[in-house]
């Protein structure tokens, strides 16, 4: 993924404050936080000069427009519905240990982060997720259990 | 969500927590299945139908035309039924034992060998919750289930955590895979894949068991020794290790001596069960079935009360003798499974197909029966791979007749 840095380069530099930010640098900061979408800088949108930079701009956010809170992104179509992520992931072994945590159908779904619906990982829950919040820690239960590498943080 | 769960058929797993939304005659939306068990029940939505030589006919029709084709042939062979419930398949059991039939599935070129020396005892195996529950070494030798039976990994034999196996996967479980590529499972296994030449696995065999007994391993395509002492001392450390056997193993062993060695070996050193890694959702029920039976698992032949047996009684030999002259091919697709060569001698002989969707061979069959999808539209028991007894019942009506009910059908007029 891209920095701040780089898409500041792509953005008019004008100042102009018409997102709501004091300048450009800082709706770029707001941009990598996705406080704000590209649409928001509206010279950016609108004028033909910078419709370029509009797009590739739009095209780097585009993968996270799908995701959760925490920057998850399960790719649909790469997802075979194996299940390895809902049984590894630690959350979800705390919450429900005789369910998803002993390999089975899920048998309390009110705190489970992934869960396996018309054979395809959908994630929810997402304040639960150890990426999430305060104490977040860099937890990569559900990537590095995944074979296909449908499931990706951003 | 309520929390009656189904059996899904969609692979020899047969995975029983499965939650599904349905209405009287549809599927809607499926809970924890993966997307093959998810294509599977969601499969077949045709109607009715009862072909002769393709036109549509009705059911009194298809049938007198396979009676007449049954009675006319000396020689008759019945195939398929990996996919039947265990009652289907007994029917058709006794069906053959009727019609003098040859009688064969597609284990006689897959897996019919080990579950032949598991039926027999001649292997030490398990069931797969005993994997979950004590398993420590998994070694998966040319197999995929990563691809071929999505949730292995997940619901049995190297993520969940287990009565004995508390702290799961990340600390308790090794699992080994062992290709000739680096397969979607073998990702999983991380460090732990060893990649041999195709043709290899007897060497690697024979090195292991070198290994075991603390001798220099040795291989022709020069296998680092280190790894294979290490894995070796892997397997020796094991309480309970489990090897699942897929056909990339079985195709490169031309009998199964090297097998027994190897299971002989690490079970005087440690604790090694093996599980085949059966593809169809209920072979090793036709397996089990048909040893009851007559005492063998695949490839035989009926005559006036007589079982014989032998691989000239297999579907490929007795195609390629060209010794049967008619053929009844439940719920498989040999036209799609087997080498042109082979399969254009089914084109000389009337077939009859039986079975829930279309396929090449529904199009070559003089009579084509449609029949109910066993576990989603009927009811009944089938064996998983580890040999565990499951039963189901259907999850929507249908109007297609049950692959049971035609078989006794054609008994009744025979």
């Amino acid at each position: 993924m891209t920095n701040a840095m780089e898409i500041y380069q792509m953005l008019p530099k004008t100042n102009c404050k018409k997102c709501g930010k004091t300048s450009c640098m800082a709706f770029a900061v707001a941009l990598m936080t996705r406080e704000l979408t590209p649409d928001a800088c509206l010279p950016l949108k609108e004028e033909p000069k910078y419709k370029d930079s509009y797009e590739k701009i739009s095209s780097l956010f585009k993968p996270s427009e799908g995701a959760t809170e925490t920057g998850l992104i399960v790719h649909e179509d790469l997802c075979f519905g194996c299940g390895n992520c809902v049984v590894a992931c630690p959350v979800n072994v705390a919450n429900d240990p005789y369910g998803v945590g002993s390999g089975n159908a899920p048998k309390n779904t009110s705190k489970l982060i992934l869960a396996i619906e018309e054979g395809i990982v959908k994630a929810r829950n997402v304040d639960e997720c150890r990426r999430f919040g305060k104490n977040k820690i860099l937890c990569n239960g559900c990537i590095v259990t995944c074979p296909v590498e449908a499931i990706e943080f951003v | 969500m309520e929390n009656n769960y189904h059996v899904c058929t969609g692979c020899s797993l047969l995975c029983d927590d499965i939650e599904v939304e349905y209405g009287t005659e549809t599927i809607n939306k499926i809970y924890t299945a993966c997307r093959v068990g998810v294509a599977h029940m969601k499969e077949s939505k045709e109607k009715v139908t009862f072909l002769v030589d393709n036109k549509p006919v009705d059911e009194e029709k298809a049938l007198s035309e396979t009676v007449k084709i049954l009675k006319n042939a000396k020689n008759p062979l019945i195939f398929g039924l990996g996919a039947s419930t265990n009652e289907a398949q007994k029917q058709a059991i006794e069906l053959g034992k009727k019609i003098n039939a040859t009688i064969d599935d597609s284990s006689s070129f897959c897996f019919g060998s080990v579950v032949e020396a598991l039926v027999t005892n001649k292997i030490k195996t398990c069931t797969l919750e005993d994997v979950r529950n004590k398993g420590d070494v998994i070694i998966f030798w040319g197999s995929n289930p990563a691809d071929s039976h999505p949730r292995h990994l997940s619901k049995h034999s190297y993520f969940p955590r287990g009565s004995e196996k508390q702290r799961g996967w990340e600390e308790e479980r090794t699992a080994i895979a062992i290709d000739i590529r680096k397969s979607h499972t073998a990702k999983i296994c991380g460090n732990y894949f060893i990649q041999i030449p195709q043709g290899g696995d007897v060497e690697l065999i024979d090195a292991l068991i070198s290994g075991l007994s603390g001798k220099l391993p040795k291989t022709s395509y020069n296998y680092p020794p280190k790894k294979i002492l290490e894995l070796a001392n892997i397997l020796k450390g094991a309480k309970f290790g489990i090897i699942f056997v897929g056909p990339g193993l079985i195709y490169s062993l031309e009998n199964l001596a090297p097998l027994f060695r190897l299971m002989q070996a690490l079970n005087e050193k440690s604790n090694f069960h093996l599980v085949p890694m059966v593809g169809n959702c209920n072979m090793r029920g036709f397996n089990e079935n048909l040893f009851t039976e007559t005492g063998y698992v695949n490839s035989v032949k009926f005559e006036n009360g007589i079982v014989k047996h032998g691989s000239e009684y297999s579907i490929v030999e007795s195609l390629k003798a060209k010794t049967v002259d008619a053929a009844l091919i439940i719920g498989s697709d040999p036209f799609s499974s087997l080498p042109r060569s082979i399969a254009k001698s089914l084109l000389e002989i009337p077939i009859i197909s039986m079975g829930p969707s279309e396929t090449l061979t529904t199009k070559k069959a003089k009579v084509h029966i449609n029949t109910a999808i066993s576990g989603v539209e009927s009811g009944g028991s089938a064996i998983r791979m580890d040999g565990t007894l499951v039963s189901f019942k259907p999850i929507v009506e249908t109007k297609n007749p049950l692959e049971e009910y035609i078989l006794k059908r054609i008994m009744e007029a025979l």
